[in-house]
């Protein structure tokens, strides 16, 4: 579980180019109606969000956003462990709070989410500070959650555990011409607790030929750290048009490495229409502790088979359009129409397909593409 | 001692006098800059969410602009 800085080098050549942007100024006043879906892997998560921003005077903003999850699951994990598809639902409320002092903002946020086997609360406190003429604006943020863990089973009523993360961010934005804006961001996180997801298990030989196989349950380490370090840039282009791209690098303490590119591009058309078609692309090492087939029970003390901790490269198409309207009209400053919808393509390099045939341990590599939609309406008041 | 405080200060006004950078970029042109094309989070709901979708589906996690929020991964 070793900790390089070095894997970070790429970001760090970035660093000293990074200035900075907007003036502090409150949040946009606004009121956002969102339709979201997600499709794939036997998945169906689908559900509204409303947020609603509004200053109270000239230097207090406060924000309520309300979202749920309808999820329907039959992914391949719930097929592997012989369960049937289920249904559940999540709802998540946000609560926020901005205060704006010259050229300083301080934030506050409390977020809670239910379902039926996890409640998570997390408060999240940040500060920004602009300088430099405006030309730079720092930002740090720290977030708390508590977790509770529950297992939704026939039996398994007094089960829960606890997890507690931690969250430390620090990000930086600058402008460093009057077409270029750049921003840094870096976030480690800690978790400890119970971190296993309860209903999986990972598959073991049951003999030392592995002429079969058996199931038993995962077992995680306890902690868990992570640090990410991003950096991205807005480049205007002639023509009013807007160029996007960014790097993301990230390490853990259960040596998962990853990679994450972004590409964008953005294109009004007359007035009213913003048009948008992106690329991202994740590149992504093991944990340590992962396996598609461990050779006996027991094998090592932490084990998993979370295909969310193998070798695996995910791939987005996204595109998007947005229609503006009402700026003539009397009670409001804007609105838009909009609709998003990205393709993502999960190729597994070591999770195997085991509702597939084929002798164990060499049964089809798994693959899945999931379709993201969001249809949204945001009005400027 | 005396001269100790004094380089001392010196370099404080120094690095202090560091920080009163002439914006390069004056206000009347940051026009661009302004335009919600160039906002990186312009539609905070939408890219909330996604990056949920991420962070549950993906070993990787932080550095983005999603905090907060349950699992709905399984």
């Amino acid at each position: 579980m070793k900790f390089s800085i070095w894997r970070f080098f790429p970001v760090l050549l970035l660093l000293p180019a990074i200035l900075e942007l907007q003036a502090a100024v409150l949040p946009e006043e606004r009121v956002d109606l969102l339709y979201h879906k997600y499709d794939g892997g036997g998945v169906t998560i689908d559900g509204p969000s409303f947020l609603v921003r509004k200053n109270l005077g000239e230097s207090v903003s406060v924000g309520f956003n309300h979202y749920v999850d309808n999820v329907t699951s039959a992914s391949i994990d719930v097929e592997v462990s012989g369960a049937s598809e289920y249904t559940e639902e999540r709802t998540e409320n946000s609560f926020s709070v901005d205060y704006l002092r010259q050229k300083t903002t301080m934030s506050a946020a409390y977020t809670v989410s239910d379902e039926n086997d996890f409640d998570a609360n997390t408060l999240n406190l940040g500060i920004s500070q602009d300088m430099f003429g405006d030309l730079t604006t720092i930002s740090m943020s720290f977030a708390i959650g508590d977790n509770t863990v529950g297992l939704n089973l026939d039996g398994s009523e007094d089960f829960s555990e606890d997890t507690k993360v931690r969250s430390y961010r620090l990000g930086v934005s600058q402008v460093l011409t009057k077409n270029l804006v750049m921003a840094f961001t870096f976030e480690t996180i800690t978790d400890d607790g119970y971190l296993n997801n309860p209903y999986r298990s990972v598959r073991y030989c049951n003999d030392p030929a592995c002429t079969g196989f058996s199931f038993q349950q995962e077992a995680y380490p306890e902690t868990r750290t992570s640090t990410a370090m991003a950096v991205r840039a807005n480049y205007f282009l002639p023509q009013r048009a807007a160029i996007f791209a960014g790097i993301r690098v990230f390490e853990d303490t259960w040596d998962i490495d990853a990679t994450t590119y972004e590409l964008g591009y953005t294109f009004p058309y007359q007035d009213e229409w913003i048009f948008e078609a992106s690329f991202r692309f994740h590149d992504q090492t093991k944990a340590e502790f992962y396996s598609d087939l461990f050779p006996s029970a027991n094998a090592q003390n932490y084990l998993a088979r979370d295909k969310e901790l193998s070798t695996f490269t995910s791939t987005t198409l996204g595109l998007g359009a947005s229609y503006e309207f009402g700026r003539s009209w009397a009670r409001i400053d804007r609105g838009s129409l909009n609709l998003q919808v990205d393709w993502i393509d999960f190729d597994y390099d070591d999770f195997r397909d085991l509702t597939q045939a084929g002798p164990v341990g060499e049964e089809p590599l798994y693959s899945f593409d999931a379709t993201v939609t969001r249809l949204f309406a945001s009005i400027w008041f | 001692m005396e001269q100790k405080l004094a380089f001392l200060l010196f370099v404080c006004a120094v690095t202090l006098g560091g920080c009163a950078i002439e914006p390069w970029v004056k206000p009347y042109e940051r026009a661009n800059l302004a335009d919600p094309i160039m906002s990186f989070n312009r539609d905070p709901v939408s890219a909330s969410y996604i990056h949920h979708v991420y962070d549950s589906r993906e070993g990787a996690r932080g550095a983005g602009v999603a905090t907060g929020g349950g699992c709905g991964c399984n």
